[in-house]
């Protein structure tokens, strides 16, 4: 016996018996929100209408709680899982509360009669999604980050032990994209929800998800915390970015380097030049910079966007080779901005490049650019 | 439910039934005979049985007057489910060609069996019309598996009712001239010359179907937000779907065995159900768009009968008038939605 809550035996997905994605394992304790990220038609939705039931299994076998989830009745299926899809619900003359009231489903009689309990259930969650206030307004009428707050209450209602959420923050803006995830990690903490959820944004489902799993060509890649599966590098690999970068360690994306020979020099650190990159990058100048210790705020900018880095190990004084490097480099260039007023004791050397470049006449303003 | 809504339901059900009250009288005095209310008591009363006008209210108005509110309710539900189950407002019988598949069919049984001199009870009619319908409806969902707009989807069933129009003529010219006569009054729509007989086989049929379908309220009320939803609150939908197609089939089947294809009954009558009640919760709508179908009916069979009585208008020409708009405007709304009409 597993001694997980939730989790798959050598699950295939697909479709009309086809399989496409192969031997899946899930394995989710009670209270985890488990991400999967990938490539537009990489087969997130089709896991994700297998989990639910809308697709029927090619192989293996669902387990939640200990039972082989789908050998269980429909009723006692829907009582266990919920879910929110990006197909838009028709709405027909509802309001905001009665789309959350069908959420009582599988727990009304034969004429689906809301009892005095039922109605209850409907307003607390309402009020513990924030839709409260518009739970008489027309279901087609509100805004998106409202409509998915009241999918979500709807499915709350279904009393899940389960919540599978196919992209739920795909079309709101930030507020709502944060809003909406503050809700559902509030969830798992007082529900112990457990979530499966497919999201885009990558820097959203690092900062939320307990567990992550990655999917490409039809394979599951990577699975784990998002310590293990946001390693260096790895993201451009499995969405196969060829322009532009992104920051598994911040969840930054940039965009592509501007290419060639580097035009300016820039003496930057502690974050004093990431703006001044991204300037350069729109009007396509190719620039370097330096000298940057490892673990500054410039260094993953810089990384992604100059065409030459210079760069000391972190907490190292600079040394004579960097310095000697990062001078040539300047002397290369035209020009050279410096976005910093004052050196520390470690990059002493970064005030002697400045020197170095008012006395060649080559200092610029940031502004110029 | 919040009082206020109760009340509204509540008030909207007693407008109904007294609109049919009121419609049922009128429709009992009105005609090319006119008789008083009084007339009417004493016939009640059965203080003269056996006048003329006794003899006109319960043999040849009655049974009529009890088959429009049987069937215009039969037909309204029959859009109603069939609304339901495309996710399209502007679906129904007629314009989804089944009323014209029920009819090819019955026409088809009428030609051969009235030529080799045999009578066509009223059931063999509803089971050639089911028979048709069904076949209608099986090109509608193969063509409804292709096609997920909703506008073409209406397009292609008014085509198949066009192929089964085409088809139906094509036997009535072949037909007997004595057969032609009776084929032709009954395929443009009417309610007359029903008997009593006729209102007892149809009861039994419409008000199954009616129980079954009110019984199925709730996995309906699913339904109308996705067939995805539906099946994740545990609605078994590939059943529900099969039960949706046979009892709409049954309902458009039984309307046009005794009355004959009518149009946009199905259509008008569930959006301006739903406008009255500001509700589209199958648990009301179902009752509520019978006796809107049952209203919507006999006010038309009334204006086809008496406006320019003696001659009679078929019904067909009376609900167009007064339902082709309804279905305009409920166009003009979803465009104004912004949904896909």
């Amino acid at each position: 016996m597993s001694p997980y809550y939730f989790y798959t035996d050598h699950m295939t997905v697909g479709y009309q018996g086809v399989p496409l994605i192969e031997k899946i394992k899930i394995q989710l304790n009670k209270g985890e929100i488990l991400t999967l990220v990938g490539p537009n038609g990489a087969g997130k939705s089709t896991i994700m209408k297998s989990i639910s039931g809308q697709l029927d299994l090619i192989g293996g076998a669902v387990y939640l709680d200990q039972n082989n989830f789908f050998s269980l009745g429909r009723q006692e299926r829907s009582q266990k899982m919920a879910v929110v899809l990006t197909e838009k619900i028709r709405g027909e003359m509802m309001t905001c509360e009665d789309v959350v009231a069908t959420g009582r489903y599988p727990y009304t009689g034969r004429f689906g009669i809301l009892s005095e309990k039922d109605h209850q259930e409907v307003r607390e969650v309402m009020d513990l999604v924030h839709v409260t206030e518009i739970k008489d307004c027309d279901f087609t009428r509100i805004s998106d980050g409202q409509r998915q707050r009241v999918m979500l209450a709807r499915a709350i209602c279904q009393e899940p032990d389960l919540i599978l959420l196919d992209e739920p923050t795909s079309f709101l803006d930030i507020k709502y994209k944060l809003e909406f995830l503050s809700i559902l990690q509030d969830l798992k903490r007082q529900k112990q929800l457990t979530v499966i959820m497919s999201l885009h944004e990558l820097d959203l489902a690092q900062r939320i998800s307990d567990r992550v799993l990655c999917i490409r060509n039809h394979m599951v890649e990577k699975e784990g915390t998002p310590e293990e599966v946001f390693t260096p590098g790895y993201i451009r690999e499995l969405f196969g970015i060829e322009a532009g970068s992104f920051d598994e360690q911040t969840g930054v994306p940039e965009l592509a380097a501007p290419q060639g020979k580097p035009e300016v020099f820039i003496i930057a650190g502690g974050g004093s030049g990431r703006n001044v990159y991204r300037r350069l990058q729109r009007q396509g100048i190719p620039f370097a910079t330096g000298i940057l210790f490892e673990n500054d705020l410039d260094s993953p900018v810089a990384q992604a966007l100059a065409s030459r880095v210079v760069k000391v190990p972190a907490f190292e004084e600079i040394g004579e080779a960097e310095f000697r490097q990062a001078r040539e480099l300047m002397m290369e260039c035209r020009h050279v901005i410096c976005c910093r007023d004052h050196f520390g004791v470690w990059d002493r050397k970064n005030g002697e490049l400045l020197e170095l470049a008012r006395r060649e006449n080559k200092l610029s303003s940031p502004i110029f650019f | 439910m919040p009082k206020e809504k109760r009340k509204r339901y509540g008030i909207c059900f007693i407008i109904l039934i007294v609109l049919l009250f009121l419609l049922l009288l009128i429709n009992i005095c009105a005609g090319s005979v006119s008789i008083s209310v009084g007339d009417v008591i004493r016939c009640i009363r059965r203080e003269d049985s056996g006048s003329t006008v006794s003899d006109i209210i319960w043999n040849i108005r009655m049974p009529r007057i009890l088959a429009t509110i049987i069937l215009g309710g039969a037909l309204a539900l029959a859009g109603y489910l069939l609304q339901t189950f495309f996710h399209n407002p502007i679906a129904g019988p007629f314009v989804l060609g089944i009323s014209s598949g029920a009819k090819m069919m019955v026409a088809l049984l009428m030609v051969v069996l009235l030529g080799a001199g045999i009578r066509v009870s009223s059931v063999t009619m509803i089971l050639a019309a089911f028979l048709g319908a069904m076949i209608s409806m099986g090109f509608v969902l193969l063509i409804s598996t292709r096609i997920k707009q909703m506008s073409m989807l209406i397009v292609s069933g008014i085509m198949i009712g066009y192929i089964c129009s085409a088809i139906t003529d094509f036997m009535v010219t072949f037909a007997d001239d004595s057969d032609i006569v009776n084929l032709h009054n009954w395929s443009m729509g009417s309610f007359s010359g029903i008997g009593w007989e006729d209102v007892a086989v149809m009861s039994a049929v419409v008000f199954a179907a009616f129980f079954l379908i009110f019984c199925l309220s709730k996995p309906i009320s699913a339904f109308q937000m996705g067939e995805a939803y539906a099946q994740t609150l545990g609605v078994n939908v590939p059943r529900l779907r099969v039960l949706l197609v046979i009892l709409s089939s049954v309902l458009s089947a039984c309307i046009v065995a005794f009355a004959g294809p009518v149009s946009f009954v199905g259509i008008a009558v569930p959006p301006l159900v739903k406008n009255l009640f500001r509700t589209a919760k199958p648990i009301l709508m179902i009752p509520a768009c019978f006796l809107g179908g049952s209203v919507f009916c006999l006010f038309c069979d009334l204006i086809a009968r008496t406006v320019f009585a003696p001659t009679e208008m078929s019904i067909s020409t009376v609900t167009a008038i007064f339902g082709a708009p309804v279905v305009i405007v409920v166009m003009i709304r979803r465009k104004r939605e912004g949904e896909n009409p």
